[in-house]
């Protein structure tokens, strides 16, 4: 491929410390372009949010990453020790989290929570750095962000709160978001905004973006290119509107057709048939066979 | 934790009993608790001398390690000859004895108004939770005391102090732990399904606020032995003629440069016998918990 | 149409406090809510977080005592009964929950969840009845017999839910509640637990109330849909008609919020009526 890369995970696999070390991922490959949201699906046990947080560096100390790379810009991220990677991630990095309610401190003012950043790592003084999250908070559509500066999380509602965290992840004008889930907690309604939001927020900074979610509704209207997991190993990637329309794998068309459509009740939710879940195990089965055979 | 079974396929003949031996502080802990019971029960047997012989000649002899040991008296002799060990033996039977009733007793008292109180609100809980409150602001080491000036000394009085100070401890965990488990879902199922009010407490709500209610009561044995130690220190326990490890770290306390070991030996037994009992709580709430145990 | 099997007339339902003293004033969940689901009948009901669907639901099942209106179950009203009244009904209201981790009790084996209300309400005598039906009633939700004697969290997400649903059916019900029974699942298993919800409806006659956030489940299963929004029925009818033609403008809203896994690049753009 020749189009620049902003993120690439070449050849990533994992295995879980607890579990006899059963794979976690299986050699996992991907590229994100600057300015493209990358969407990661799965199913539950797909290897998705291990993914995401291996870019962060935040692993689960159960989880160990056996072998690949992880390259932002021209930095490995594997091979860094702690300190560089928080120096490194702290600026270029941010997180949207899936759950808005514990993501923000419950005893800290969204002020003091929003200007952290921006004082520690854009050198802002209190004062411009205040006013640098006011913008922020009028860029996500927050009415009156000079009184939801003054507020405690829990003054407001998730919708809100998760406008917040959108608004807190762009203030650094990283180069990545990764969004893991980040409306799965919320009410239809309020996704369609929240969407809206990233969507808008992404394109007017020109961030690239990993959206994880198991949602594929989610995934055809915000990604541009997917990458379809099953049990850690990639199964499908490509551009979004191939991958749904035109799906090659079994298991890619098995998922779309077990997704319930309220505009076609009678198509959709066949459960995925036990065939493609057995060739599919056999695909892994394969493919550790070759590895660790 | 580390996972040597396989869950899904050859499940281990006795699955509890592997747990069992896999805590180190269930291990411990209860080793050390069943130790202390042998001894108690075969005191007699196990006991070099009689707890309470005295022999003026034989006073403050230290313990075998030192010089001027004599093999006879493993940890030697309090100031009036009596041997230390045998003494330590013997007393672990009233330390045990309050240990155990006293603590089933606050533990079935506390959890059954703490059951009370977390399944039914309303008036049941505001009344259990204000004599809470109330009983817990009341100082517990006056209470005790008037409680012994009201029953005169003894075993039993100790027990009853203890009973009566330390229920508020179970009522107060368990209130809350059952309050938890009576909005969880399979409380509604059971309501649904047709199930009375106290067969949902008792068979659905008690089985899973059991491995908090053990754990705790193990923890509270270990408390009781402080409070019986420090009853007997003060005189407020047993008649002295029976030996207890509070009444000997009181006798301790006063020859302590000259004989420190008659003071160091009951408190070593004191603060051994409380960390094997909490090592045992800790440990048998891990071991009970079927979540935590996975 | 025949009488409804159940029916709720002017429901307000709101939570009380228990407090010294002065009773607190009461914000209603559900405010003035009728309805009524026939025999047989599978009816959604539909809402975002506030809306009071789960309230109206364990109301109807005689959970929750409504603060004014009434409720009436196969001509029987079910408002104001005490337990002991309350326990034939019981058999033949049943609920299947969102979580079947929470709903089924850590400390029992699946054996014992399923047999003791068997044996409770007399559909077995003895320990041995229990068990055979339990094990027929596990086959009809697709899981071997040897489940009976796992615990709860021995069990996969997608094996608990169907014995959440096999503890429901067991007693042979006229109605079941179903809250939000698919949320947590994946796709995959979504579609296997709706199928079965499906087939068991039709084959037992069953009717029942599926709560739910997400339309295009409620699409699929349901004959019915009521459409809820701050504890009141802003829309109700045959899911033919709502979902082709809804009326209220905050129904186009939640259907039009729903991304479908179909490209379409003005969705996201696309204003939303009643936001």
């Amino acid at each position: 491929m020749s189009e620049p890369r902003l993120l690439s995970i070449e050849g990533l696999s994992a295995v879980s410390d607890r579990d006899n070390g059963a794979p976690i991922l299986r050699d996992v490959s991907l590229a994100v372009a600057p300015g493209e949201i990358h969407g990661l699906v799965g199913e539950s046990g797909a290897g998705k949010s291990t993914i995401a947080r291996a870019i962060l560096g935040m692993t689960p100390r159960t989880v160990r990453i056996t072998q690949g790379a992880i390259i932002l810009g021209n930095t490995e991220l594997l091979s860094l020790d702690a300190r560089q990677l928080r120096r490194l991630l702290g600026a270029e990095v941010a997180l949207i989290p899936q759950d808005p309610l514990t993501a923000l401190n419950p005893s800290r003012r969204i002020e003091a929570q929003m200007t952290d950043g921006l004082r520690m790592w854009k050198g802002h003084s209190a004062k411009s750095a205040r006013e640098r999250a006011l913008t922020l908070l009028d860029e996500v559509q927050m009415r009156e962000p000079e009184r939801v500066m003054r507020c405690y999380p829990h003054e407001l509602s998730g919708g809100m709160r998760q406008r917040v965290l959108i608004a807190a992840a762009f203030a650094l004008e990283p180069k990545l978001v990764i969004a893991d889930e980040p409306t799965t907690a919320l009410d239809v309604t309020v996704q369609k905004q929240i969407l809206k939001l990233i969507r808008a927020m992404q394109a007017r900074h020109k961030t690239g973006a990993i959206f994880v979610t198991h949602d594929l509704g989610v995934v055809a209207q915000i990604c541009d290119r997917v990458t379809l997991l099953y049990q850690g190993k990639v199964m499908e990637h490509g551009l979004t509107a191939d991958l749904l329309l035109k799906p090659r794998h079994a298991y890619t068309k098995a998922l779309v057709r077990a997704t319930p459509r309220y505009d076609r009740p009678v198509d959709g939710l066949i459960p995925v048939p036990d065939a493609v879940i057995a060739a599919c195990r056999a695909e892994i089965a394969g493919f550790d066979g070759a590895t660790h055979g | 934790m580390p996972k040597p079974f396989s869950r899904t396929r050859g499940r281990p003949r006795f699955p509890a009993l592997i747990r069992l031996l896999q805590n180190p502080k269930l291990g411990l802990g209860g080793g050390f608790v069943l130790l202390l019971v042998i001894i108690a029960v075969f005191a007699p047997a196990i006991a070099p001398h009689d707890p309470l012989e005295q022999d003026l000649m034989a006073s403050a002899l230290p313990p075998f390690w030192l010089a001027g040991a004599d093999p006879a008296h493993l940890l030697g002799t309090d100031d009036l000859g009596r041997d230390v060990l045998s003494r330590l033996i013997f007393g672990s039977r009233v330390a045990l004895t309050v240990a155990v009733v006293a603590g089933v007793a606050a533990g079935t008292v506390g959890s059954l108004l703490g059951l009370l109180a977390g399944y039914f609100d309303g008036w049941t809980d505001i009344a259990v939770s204000r004599l809470i409150e109330i009983w817990m602001a009341f100082p517990a080491v006056l209470l005790s005391i008037l409680i012994v000036a009201i029953l005169g000394s003894g075993v039993g009085t100790v027990i009853v102090a203890i009973a009566i100070i330390d229920w508020t401890r179970f009522a107060r965990v368990i209130r809350a732990d059952t309050m938890a488990n009576a909005q969880a879902d399979y409380v509604v199922a059971a309501r649904t399904l047709g199930f009375g009010r106290w067969t949902i407490l008792f068979r659905e709500i008690l089985p899973n606020v059991m491995p908090g209610l053990i754990a705790l009561l193990a923890m509270e044995m270990g408390i009781a032995v402080v409070i019986e130690a420090i009853l007997s220190f003060v005189g407020l326990s047993v008649s002295s003629d029976t030996p207890t490890w509070g009444s000997m770290i009181a006798s301790g306390r006063q020859i302590i440069y000259q004989a420190w070991w008659v003071f160091a030996a009951p408190l070593a037994a004191v603060f051994a016998t409380v960390l094997a009992f909490n090592q045992l709580g800790d440990g048998l709430r891990r071991a009970l918990d079927p979540v935590m145990r996975r | 149409m025949a009488e409804p099997l159940l029916s709720a007339q002017n429901l307000v339902i709101g939570y009380r406090r228990a407090a010294f003293g002065a009773s607190q004033p009461i914000v209603p969940v559900v405010k003035g809510v009728s309805l009524s689901i026939a025999r047989g009948e599978v009816v959604g009901i539909v809402g975002e977080s506030g809306s009071g669907k789960t309230t109206l639901g364990r109301a109807l099942l005689g959970l929750i005592a409504p603060m004014s209106g009434s409720i009436a179950f196969d001509g029987t009203p079910v408002s104001g009964l005490d337990e002991q009244r309350m326990r034939p009904l019981r058999r033949r209201m049943q609920m299947i929950f969102q979580d079947p981790m929470s709903s089924l009790n850590p400390r029992h084996r699946i054996r014992r969840i399923l047999t003791a209300p068997l044996l409770l309400h007399k559909v077995a005598r003895t320990m041995r009845e229990a068990d055979q039906q339990a094990a027929m009633t596990l086959e009809r939700v697709g899981l071997p017999p040897g489940v009976l004697t796992r615990y709860p969290h021995e069990i996969s997400g997608g094996q608990r839910q169907r014995v959440g649903i096999a503890r429901a059916i067991m007693l042979k019900p006229d109605f079941v509640l179903a809250d939000e029974i698919v949320s947590g699942l994946d796709v995959s298993t979504q579609a296997q637990v709706l199928r079965l919800i499906g087939a068991l409806t039709r084959e037992m006659g069953l009717a029942m109330a599926f709560i739910s956030h997400d339309l295009s489940v409620i699409r699929a299963i349901c004959d019915r849909v009521i459409v809820m929004r701050q504890g009141e029925i802003v829309e109700e009818g045959a899911c033919d008609v709502v979902f082709d033609a809804p009326r209220a403008a905050y129904t186009r809203s939640l259907i039009d919020a729903i991304p479908l896994p179909v490209p379409d690049s003005t969705w996201l753009t696309r204003v939303d009526v009643a936001a």
